[in-house]
């Protein structure tokens, strides 16, 4: 196997797995913060409990999200030393910028808040963790700015053989920026929502001691949950409409569209001919994609083989045809599970809204497996984001196979992506045990007293 | 987090340096990566099990982790002084084993010395009865090594590179400064005055860094190969553009970040023993 595709394979793999700790970190931050918040106004030692009890599953969550974003951030400089060189520029900035307000922000005084409950006083113990939820929400902006840049390159030119930034302010205001962080914002209150939901239902299930506490922890999340898949849904929706028109060889790859359309057809399933670039047979809700793409069921939707034509006039010959079965499954894997969770919530919500907390125990036992839903969910959406703008590293200005390290040689990509496999797949068989651990053993019996 | 912040910062104002640095110096950045994630998560998972096979294998991960980064740090810096094979494209054209020489092993395992003798007065200022005396015999132990290692590394420079003969009084007055330092910390060490000693370590791996990098300025990676394709921070940085914003970013934050820290730093003054309740 040659370097690009090991590279290749050794950042998404360590990204998804990054990007299992975030949402949570993101979600549960504010939620916690939400319970501090109660605990400090209301005087009831349940919110506490339940505080220190979501609190200790977010830190062993956050610590594995801090050391393996360290990971992200050198192996632009390892694994692509040529695209560090080319947009360095520009894209270290809002790296740089992300470490000194956001991430210093967030750990500094998460270690406060750990070791602060007895040192400050309640009131501000609570603005502490509001400060953390800050800081770590702050974070992911910053990260989306270096990576909307990628999706959609603005406030630069091209000047002395690189990608040199020409206006800092047009960056942070990029369009994609603007329909992206929401999508993920929102998409991690859900991820923590259904992490709570998931929890409370297990020991609702068992009828464990302080029952209290599951029931407010649940009827939090979902309401959690409720504004989170809402937003995400929307958010999505605005995001797809802006995809059209900034990336549509993204869409026609998501939508699997190899001829324009007008009005175009939203497919439900497709087999797909990469090969020959024809669709075999197809499931499609006329006029549905243009609804999607305008707000009206008529107007065009250009498919991928015109695009290519275009392109090839714009860029020179060449592939521009992403991998496109991999685009629409992965878009339609994460479509179905935000589905999946908004049918969830909604019922929930009826319920927690007539005070009902006594649920089927099959369905108490299915809310822990749909903790996975939006794992799922973040994952598939970063795939489908990242694989459908390829063959470009940065849209319309430079390719994956220009942006690997030169340096490097497949052998030694090779090895670390194997020695962080391994290392990686340790560290989470000792953080889902911990996890599973704290979580079954529910909050202890001297917090309980209290 | 520092590193994390250093490592950025090194991206948006020398992108040519991060790239050439983190491509060149590639297996030796996986393994402090991996050093770097396996203490980081020990910290926190330590404590979570109470089996003491558990707590055994933390504490190990946590041990080597430290010990590969403190060591890997003083081998980096000193192949950055020393010169590495770098083409005219700015690309690293040595292996993984030419970083290993033994000047640079001599560096690391100053930096693992000195680093274990800060942490050991750093505990020695910050605990109270056995982990405290414990901290304190363990930093008079390390003393006397660290320091000679400190002037080993001097005396090698000296001769291994053109640091000290380039021209310019600076680097030899920090390096005499950082060297100066460490051994009053010994002798505030002896006289029990552990926040001094712990102070004047800090003055020593503060004096150092500016040894190095005055010794290399302009340059920020020598070359081996020719001088003149040596990575400066004229060639390496990015356009002013650039590092304007970041430099109105940094004038603004990094004074805030410090503040916050020092106050984090001032909550927690006090020292902690096994006593203490830290309610967590």
């Amino acid at each position: 196997m040659d370097a690009l595709l090991l590279a290749r394979l050794q950042f998404a793999a360590t990204t998804v797995y990054h990007f299992f700790f975030v949402p949570l970190t993101l979600g549960l931050s504010i939620m916690v913060a939400v319970m501090e918040t109660l605990y400090v106004r209301t005087g009831d030692e349940t919110y506490k409990r339940m505080t220190k009890f979501w609190g200790k599953l977010f830190l062993i969550n956050f610590a594995m999200g801090v050391v393996t974003g360290i990971v992200q951030e050198f192996q632009f400089g390892m694994n692509w030393s040529e695209y560090s060189r080319f947009v360095g520029d520009i894209f270290g900035a809002p790296l740089a910028i992300e470490a000194l307000l956001a991430f210093f922000l967030e750990s500094t005084f998460l270690g406060v808040w750990i070791f602060g409950w007895d040192r400050l006083s309640k009131g501000l113990h609570a603005a502490v963790m509001w400060i953390v939820a800050f800081g770590s929400n702050l974070s992911a902006f910053w990260i989306l700015v270096a990576n909307s840049f990628m999706q959609e390159p603005v406030g630069y030119v091209l000047r002395n053989g690189r990608a040199e930034m020409t206006d800092f302010f047009a960056l942070i205001l990029n369009g994609h920026v603007w329909v992206q962080f929401p999508h993920v914002f929102f998409s991690a209150l859900c991820t923590a929502a259904f992490f709570v939901i998931g929890i409370s239902a297990y020991h609702l299930h068992k009828k464990s001691a302080d029952g209290e506490v599951w029931k407010r922890s649940f009827k939090i999340a979902t309401l959690f949950g409720a504004v989170g898949i809402v937003f995400v849904l929307l958010g999505g929706h605005t995001q797809a409409q802006h995809m059209v028109r900034a990336q549509p060889m993204k869409m026609a790859a998501a939508e699997a569209l190899w001829e324009s359309a007008d009005p175009a057809d939203l497919s439900l399933v497709s087999i797909i001919d990469e090969k020959e670039r024809r669709e075999i047979w197809g499931l499609r809700i006329p006029g549905l994609l243009s609804f999607l793409a305008y707000n009206r069921f008529s107007g065009e939707v250009k498919g991928i083989n015109d695009i290519q034509k275009e392109y090839e006039q714009k860029y020179g010959a060449g592939d521009y045809v992403p991998p496109v079965a991999l685009s629409f499954w992965t878009f339609r894997i994460m479509v179905g599970a935000g589905t999946l969770m908004f049918l969830i919530i909604l019922y929930l919500l009826v319920a927690v809204l007539r005070k009902r907390y006594t649920f089927h125990p099959l369905l108490l036992k299915g809310l822990v497996w749909s903790i996975a839903l939006p794992y799922i969910a973040n994952s598939v959406g970063w795939i489908f984001t990242e694989v459908a703008r390829q063959p470009w590293v940065v849209f319309g200005v430079m390719r994956i196979e220009d942006a690997v390290s030169t340096a490097v040689s497949s052998g030694e990509v090779l090895f670390t992506l194997i020695g962080f496999s391994l290392l990686y797949g340790a560290l989470m068989v000792a953080d889902v045990y911990l996890l599973r651990k704290f979580a079954v053993a529910g909050t202890t019996p001297a917090t309980r007293q209290a | 987090m520092w590193l994390i912040t250093a490592g950025g910062a090194m991206f948006a104002a020398f992108p040519h340096w991060y790239a050439t640095l983190f491509s060149g110096f590639y297996l030796a950045l996986f393994l402090l990566l991996a050093g770097l994630i396996i203490r980081g998560v020990s910290f926190e998972f330590r404590s979570k099990d109470k089996h003491p096979a558990w707590r055994a294998l933390w504490d190990w991960s946590l041990f080597s982790g430290s010990f590969i980064s403190a060591l890997l740090w003083g081998v980096a810096i000193a192949n950055l002084i020393r010169g590495v094979p770098i083409d005219q494209n700015m690309q690293y054209v040595g292996g993984f084993w030419n970083l290993l020489n033994p000047y640079a092993l001599l560096a690391g395992l100053m930096t693992l010395t000195l680093f274990t003798y800060h942490g050991a007065l750093f505990l020695d200022l910050k605990t109270t009865a056995d982990i405290r005396q414990k901290a304190h015999d363990t930093a008079l132990k390390l003393w006397l090594p660290a320091l000679l290692l400190v002037l080993g590394f001097i005396v090698a420079s000296w001769f291994a590179t053109d640091m000290f003969t380039r021209g310019g009084m600076l680097p030899l007055l920090s390096a005499v400064i950082a060297g100066a330092a460490l051994l009053l910390s010994g002798w505030f060490l002896r006289k029990k005055r552990s926040g001094w000693a712990f102070a004047m370590t800090g003055v020593t791996i503060a004096f150092a860094t500016i040894t190095v990098f005055a010794g290399l300025y302009p340059r920020v990676m020598v070359s081996s190969l020719n001088e003149a394709w040596s990575l400066t921070i004229y060639s390496a940085a990015s356009t002013p553009y650039t590092l304007r914003i970041m430099s109105i970013i940094a004038a603004i934050f990094v004074p805030l970040v410090l503040a916050y820290q020092a106050w984090t730093y001032w909550t927690f003054r006090k020292r902690i023993s096994v006593d203490s309740h830290l309610e967590y």
